[in-house]
């Protein structure tokens, strides 16, 4: 079967989309990060096959990195979403707005 | 001998530094030991030097000390160098001697102030600054000497500055003294220009030479420094501080009035009398001022209620008639006025403050009354100080100098009949007021129970100073009396003789006269006032002399007019000046800061997502720009 890598981008960029639409839609902060990860995974994907179509080991070793990097980002972003979850007893990111502008609250008080 | 000079200023300098960087931990007989220790160590160091320089007075009759120079460029070099000379010895003698009496009653009076140590670093400093003023050998370092005054007035009157009122009065103080200060500098840049030195003794020498007798030039510096010296010795036009300095604590005004401060401009003139001398014009000013101020501010001073009112305006008068007899040219007159006037006035501020003590703070003439047999201390030597103030013939110091002028107001070079015939009515007027202020306060029924009465520490200065109101004056007798000029003797070693015209009166009538409107003043106050109060009733009824005793009593509306003239322009100025085109731009740029913040701060909402779409919608445009761009 002879290697088609625009059929392989079009599938990362399936993939990327399907992250992407996961990161906006969904509530839960478990889910968003997952969405990450498939996001990166198809970036990954991206990278392999643009190594393969241009025969350099590059892209194989860009995906290695991503990899690393996806790792410790889910360790960090996993014990980030244990300390939500312990200090505001959800996950759901439409509650968590603590950071939001509160001229007006304070102006009120 | 000259070594010691710098110890008279440099020990009150001490003690301020002392209290003022440790005050706050020390007890507070520790503070009372350096504050009034300074002062009288400085005092006993006046009166040794004073002593060598009578017994054997030193070439060119001045004592000189160099510390250091100060400032030195081109053709321009002033020094901290004292020089004590007659004049010097007997303004440093007043400013120690009594400002040592003053702050030894002081220790007494303040003894329930918090603020004990502040008291007396601004006291220390206030002595040490008029010390720097009267010792300084060039005009730069006496105008030092003359801001710090003003500066400690400032802190004084304002010493309880937790109610309003006394901040306004010691803001007054300093804005208005400083109208005059204003005068005197543009004076001495004009010197400057035209002698080019500020050197005193060089001045002294250069001037007659320098200037043609009656030039503009000299005119305009000697009315300038005039007006330097009306600004701080709250002469007409610019005296409306002093009647509100009284919020500041009694030996405060003890001190204002008597030692330091009110006596700057008095000093001033005499100092540079050689350049007032060149200047009819100027000296005419001068005598006129004087005139003018001693009626108006006496008339305001029989209407005041509050006791201290009452001797601040007659402080005002007392000092217009010292610049009356410099203005005639009757230099040793005016010093010796000064000399006497310090005694006595220091001794009224000082019972006053007893009294208003006793009274549980109480400053109305007419709530107080039948004091004479329950405070006999303060009782008798109020009278003699108020003797003194009314010049009662031959008893009292304040009659051996007030005579006098009177007597040069007529006779003296520039005097004339017109001027005399204004300070005899002042005379008049002072001798009414002290009598009224003196039946008031010590006759009568008493109307409010007294309290503490004073200590020792406050009797003490009081008896000392009531001594010497009455002995002060046998110094310096009338020429044709007893032959005795100790005073004139010793001032004149400085300024010049008073020069006398042809074809006055013989002075035997001025005493006579002076000594009956004197009495008479005595005996129309104690008519209207014990006697027969009926009368007074009957004034009060009619509405004339009502509406003449409120313009009085709020001296001669300067304040109103000042306020209407002044201030309320300016604040109308400032008023429609409040948003000019100047502002416009400064306003712009917060108004547009503040509506970009609220725009922008509606992004920052805390939803994930709509960040999440942010950052999208930034790859999308910088990718886009990549792609299309």
């Amino acid at each position: 079967m002879p290697f088609n890598p625009q059929a392989v981008l079009i599938v990362a960029a399936i993939l990327f989309v399907l992250g992407l639409v996961g990161v906006l839609t969904r509530k839960n902060i478990i889910f968003i990060l997952v969405s990450v990860e498939i996001m990166l995974n198809a970036a990954g994907l991206a990278f392999v096959a643009a190594g393969a179509r241009w025969g350099q080991p590059d892209g194989q070793v860009m995906f290695l990195f991503i990899l690393a990097m996806a790792a410790s980002e889910v360790s960090v972003g996993l014990a980030l979403v244990m300390q939500t979850h312990r200090q505001h007893k959800t996950l759901d990111v439409q509650e968590l707005r603590e950071l939001r502008d509160k001229t007006e609250e304070y102006s009120s008080i | 001998m000259n070594n010691l000079l710098a110890l008279i200023p440099a020990l009150p300098l001490a003690g301020f530094l002392i209290l003022s960087l440790t005050g706050r931990h020390l007890p507070k007989s520790i503070i009372a030991g350096i504050g009034a220790g300074s002062v009288s160590a400085a005092a006993l160091i006046t009166i040794f030097i004073g002593m060598q320089f009578l017994q054997s007075p030193p070439t060119g009759n001045a004592y000189t000390q160099t510390l250091w120079q100060w400032m030195q460029t081109e053709n321009f070099s002033a020094g901290i160098d004292l020089r004590m000379d007659a004049l010097t010895l007997v303004f440093v003698f007043i400013i120690t001697f009594v400002g040592a009496l003053i702050h030894i009653y002081s220790t007494a009076f303040m003894r329930h102030d918090r603020d004990y140590a502040r008291f007396f670093a601004s006291m220390n400093l206030f002595v040490c600054s008029m010390l720097l003023l009267v010792m300084a050998d060039n005009l730069v370092l006496m105008y030092l000497g003359w801001e710090g005054v003003g500066l400690c007035s400032f802190l004084l009157i304002g010493f309880w500055y937790e109610t309003p009122a006394n901040v306004a009065a010691a803001n007054k103080a300093f804005y208005i003294t400083r109208i005059g200060d204003t005068a005197m500098a543009i004076g001495l840049f004009l010197l400057f220009r035209e002698l080019g030195t500020l050197n005193i003794p060089e001045i002294m020498t250069q001037a007659p030479a320098h200037f043609q007798p009656g030039a503009s030039n000299v005119t305009w510096i000697a009315l300038l420094l005039l007006a330097g010296g009306m600004g701080k010795s709250a002469q007409l036009p610019l005296q409306t501080w002093l009647p509100d300095a009284m919020a500041g604590p009694s030996p405060v005004s003890a001190l204002i009035h008597a030692a330091t401060m009110v006596t700057a401009g008095v000093y001033l003139i005499a100092r540079m009398h050689v350049v007032f001398q060149l200047s009819p014009v100027a000296m005419a000013a001068t005598a006129a001022i004087g005139a003018i101020t001693l009626f108006v501010a006496g008339c305001s001073a029989m209407a005041q209620t509050d006791i201290k009112r009452i001797l601040a305006y007659s402080t005002i008068s007392q000092i217009g008639y010292m610049f009356l007899a410099l203005g005639v040219g009757a230099w040793s007159a005016g010093i010796f006025h000064f000399f006497t006037h310090a005694f006595f006035k220091a001794l009224l501020f000082l019972a006053a403050g007893a009294v208003i003590e006793s009274l549980h703070h109480e400053h109305n003439i007419f709530r107080m009354g039948g004091l004479k047999d329950r405070m006999p201390v303060v009782f008798w030597t109020f009278l003699a100080g108020a003797a003194a103030l009314a010049a009662l013939p031959l008893i009292s110091a304040g009659f051996y100098s007030k005579d006098q002028i009177l007597w040069y107001a007529w006779s003296a070079q520039n005097g004339n009949p017109m001027l005399w015939l204004v300070a005899i009515a002042g005379a008049l007027i002072t001798a009414f007021y002290t009598t009224r202020l003196m039946i008031v306060v010590f006759w009568g029924d008493m109307k409010t129970h007294i309290g503490e009465r004073p200590g020792k520490a406050m009797t003490i200065p009081l008896m000392i100073l009531a001594v010497l109101s009455i002995v002060a004056g046998f110094i310096e007798w009338p020429h044709n009396l007893v032959h005795l000029s100790l005073f004139s003797d010793l001032v004149q070693r400085y300024l010049p003789e008073t020069l006398l015209q042809e074809g006055h009166p013989p002075e035997i009538i001025f005493q006579l006269v002076a000594a009956a409107v004197t009495l008479l003043g005595v005996y129309a106050g104690y008519v209207l006032y014990y006697k027969n109060t009926s009368i007074l009733e009957q004034w009060k009824a009619s509405p004339a002399m009502l509406s003449l005793r409120n313009f009085f009593y709020k001296g001669w509306g300067f304040d109103d007019l000042y306020d209407t003239v002044f201030v309320r322009p300016f604040y109308f100025l400032t008023r429609i000046n409040k948003s000019d085109v100047f502002d416009l731009l400064n306003k712009g740029i917060a108004t547009t800061s503040q509506r970009l913040n609220e725009w922008f701060s509606f992004s920052q909402n805390g939803s994930l997502r709509w960040y999440v779409v942010g950052v999208l919608i930034g790859i999308i445009f910088v990718l886009g720009l990549q792609i299309w761009g």
